[in-house]
């Protein structure tokens, strides 16, 4: 069995310790551990993180591997500290079945960077009509908990209550994009300042906020747990905030570039700012900072979205909506969440690790605490680390990131996936 | 000036002042039995239109002719949204053909702008009419046709609108002619007025720099140009006004209405008129309708534009005219 010292290293932003790693487990946490047999990374002065776990991220495996693989996405994923990630169901053909969740599962297992954990439609083909077969899906070899029609909303009143209540039998959950079809018709961009100025579509927030709202009350009327996906307005939180100030079973994520970006960038017309849901303004972003420090916001997930090239070298409006993310995420809470005060690195542990594995029904294999006789999925960052974001050196397929030519703080060094290591001095093992 | 012509927004006052009475020369073109100007001889431009528009680009056409500009028309029409040719494509094939102008019609807003600052292209881009964003040819031609008639052909030369009182009336949450108005009259020290349902104003109105009205019969008295809008009648499929009669009655403009507009205000349209909906046929008949003068006074004021942007530092246009009387 191979053995790994990180020696030195600030456990979840604490204390400088030694790690050992034996096999596929952590066997020791403590000071002035030995070395001996084992390969030593030097770690003084970085962070050491429970691997990172994505609750929302499409691969785009099967149907459009022309933007992301399983194997690119899951590289690109440990590239940015991830051990887990949870792969949404709006694929070709959609994950609506046993046999496409399934398929999903084994190509992870078989990419052998990070953990694949399938997400299943709550409708047939995503269309909100008919609910899919939750529970085969939950059965199946892929052992599926999260459903979601993420990118399109279940909008029907009476399907999301169906949803909520029978996945209650095997204690799954709904992960709802809340979007109201009918006020975001031709929408594409936030509705406000900037989209009266530039004459595009206006997305209104309370398209997202009455839906919301609505979800909320059905899962108190049924009693059941609902979790909202990539919240971006300062009145969901409000609703959220709310809610579970009633003690409603609801979770909530926010992505990193609703974290940092506003509409304001939309003014350029570049399409690489075109995501779903749009950025907001500048006080719906330090909302949704402020919730995700005091709770209210659960959880940080990226909401990766790869394009290819073209369909966003077009005019706004012909171009796809969606950004990559894992490759930046945790650097973009850095420098929103940490270098700001808001966050400690044991909370950006909590929200972008231990509560994602939590809300997934994945905590018996990640998000567990750094200590001895726990899987070693871990994560290295060398915080002190600045550098410009060029997306020709990304492990995903696309390139279609708002950041290219930014300044973010902070590198993932090592990425150790069950004791092995997925990535090395910053490069993929 | 700017090099690129894609907002109206991106003219200064003095800009603009100098594009009006550059088009004044040109219109003293229009009236000489020879009709052509030798300045853009040999040059290239394109007429770049994704999105159906034949007044608009008959106009173009007919003001590059003057200016004796070699035109390529380019209709790629239908093929702005679809997978068929990208404007990407088109504007690179435009490039290799070395056209020296693009103007650019399209159906989805920001297009003139992603063709400009995109790298595709080298070549000066005039916005002929984005989406639901801007025209700025349109809002020019409005304020040539408005400092004509409420200052004077002579007496307007060299002066702005400062003062006047203007009104936009209609589906102004649609119109890039509005925006394209209500920034370019600003800069020329109009005071603008937008009226219409509240439905049809955008959400974010509130920091443009104009006064919103829900009410057309308080705002007429105070008014030197009335300029309404088309409205479609679709959109009340879409409820944004109940019936074409509720709208007409309450926005549309009719003889009794024009009554009450001071003496000397005009009543102006872009084009196409929808008759019966938001402008009675008596009113569209009237001679202080200036939809016609609107139609003419495109061409003088697309002419300036285009030998401003791509004539650079070359003599004024009386110089070459005079030339060209000695022929
Ligand atoms: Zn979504």
């Amino acid at each position: 069995m191979s053995k790994t010292l990180i020696r030195g290293a600030k456990v979840l932003g604490g204390e400088a310790q030694d790690v050992l790693i034996d096999g596929e487990t952590i066997s020791e946490v403590g000071t002035g551990l030995s070395a001996d047999g084992a390969t030593v990374v030097e770690a003084a002065g970085q962070v050491l993180l429970p691997g990172l776990v994505d609750l929302h991220t499409h691969l785009r495996e099967p149907g459009r591997e022309d933007s992301e693989t399983v194997l690119t996405g899951t590289r690109a994923a440990a590239s940015g500290g991830y051990t887990a990630v949870f792969a949404m169901a709006n694929t070709f053909p959609v994950a609506d079945t046993a046999g496409v969740v399934e398929q999903v599962y084994r190509l992870g297992k078989e990419s052998g960077y990070c953990d694949v954990q399938p997400i299943g439609a709550v409708t047939i083909g995503l269309e909100g009509k008919k609910l899919s077969e939750l529970g085969a899906m939950h059965e199946s070899a892929a052992r599926v908990t999260v459903f979601s029609d993420d990118g399109k909303c279940v909008d029907d009143a009476v399907i999301m209550r169906r949803a909520l209540e029978y996945v209650k039998a095997f204690g799954g959950v709904i992960a709802q994009h809340a979007q109201e079809p009918r006020l975001t018709e031709g929408a594409q961009m936030n509705e406000g300042i900037v989209s009266a100025e530039l004459g595009l579509g206006g997305w209104p927030a309370v398209a997202e906020e009455s839906i919301i709202a609505r979800d909320v009350l059905l899962a108190e009327h049924v009693g059941s747990r609902v979790h909202i996906c990539h919240l971006s307005t300062a009145g969901s939180v409000e609703i959220v905030r709310w809610a579970k100030s009633r003690g409603i079973d609801v979770t909530a994520e926010v992505t990193p570039h609703h974290l940092l970006l506003t509409d304001e960038l939309v003014r350029s017309y570049n399409p690489v700012y075109k995501v779903n849901p749009p950025l907001r303004t500048e006080r719906d972003v330090m909302a949704l900072r402020e919730a995700l420090a005091d709770g209210t916001i659960d959880i940080v997930a990226t909401d990766h979205a790869p394009h290819p090239h073209e369909d966003k070298d077009c005019e706004w409006a012909a171009a796809a909506m969606g950004m990559v993310g894992l490759e930046t995420a945790l650097s973009v809470v850095q420098q929103t969440m940490v270098e700001t005060g808001l966050l400690d690195w044991a909370g950006v542990a909590e929200r972008m690790s231990f509560a994602p594995a939590r809300i997934g029904g994945l905590s018996h294999l990640h998000g567990r605490p750094v200590s001895a006789g726990e899987p070693a999925n871990l994560t290295l960052v060398d915080t002190s680390y600045r550098g410009v974001v060029d997306p020709a050196g990304f492990a995903s397929r696309s390139r279609n990131t708002p950041y290219e030519g930014r300044e973010l703080p902070g590198r993932v060094t090592h990425t150790f996936l069950r004791g092995r290591t997925t990535v090395v001095d910053g490069k993929l093992a | 000036m700017k090099r690129h012509l894609i907002s109206a927004a991106d003219l200064t006052r003095d800009d603009a002042v100098l594009i009006l009475d550059t088009a004044e020369e040109m219109a003293r073109v229009a009236d000489r039995p020879i009709k052509k100007l030798p300045t853009l001889r040999g040059r290239t431009i394109c007429n770049l239109f994704f999105e159906d528009s034949t007044r608009t680009r008959i106009s173009f056409e007919a003001a590059e002719k003057r200016l004796s500009a070699d035109v390529i028309n380019f209709a790629a029409k239908g093929s702005s949204v679809s997978k068929g040719e990208s404007l990407k494509d088109t504007a690179q094939t435009l490039e290799a053909m070395g056209v020296d102008a693009v103007v650019i019609r399209h159906g989805a807003s920001g297009a003139p702008y992603r063709l400009a600052n995109s790298g595709w292209i080298d070549a000066p881009v005039i916005n002929a009419g984005d989406g639901t964003h801007q025209h700025p040819t349109q809002a020019l031609l409005d304020a040539f046709t408005m400092r004509r008639r409420l200052v004077g052909r002579d007496a307007g030369l060299g002066k702005d609108l400062a003062g006047r009182r203007i009104t936009i009336v209609g589906d102004v949450l649609h119109s890039r002619v509005a925006r394209s108005n209500v920034d370019l009259l600003h800069t020329l020290g109009a005071e603008v007025t937008l009226v219409a349902p509240p439905t049809l104003v955008p959400v974010g109105v509130e920091t443009w720099p104009c006064e919103v009205s829900y009410s057309l019969d308080e705002v007429l008295p105070k008014s030197d140009a009335v300029m309404m809008l088309r409205v479609q009648r679709e959109r009340m499929n879409a409820a944004f006004f109940p019936t074409e009669r509720e709208y007409s009655r309450r926005y549309g403009l009719d003889a009794a209405r024009m009554a009450r507009m001071p003496e000397h205000a005009i009543v102006m349209h872009p084009g196409p008129m929808v008759r019966g909906m938001e402008i009675t046929a008596e009113v569209a008949d009237s001679d202080r309708c200036t939809v016609v003068e609107q139609v003419a006074n495109g061409v003088s004021v697309r002419m300036a534009v285009l030998y401003l942007l791509l004539g650079g530092s070359e003599p004024a246009v009386t110089a070459p005219s005079r030339t060209e009387e000695t022929k």
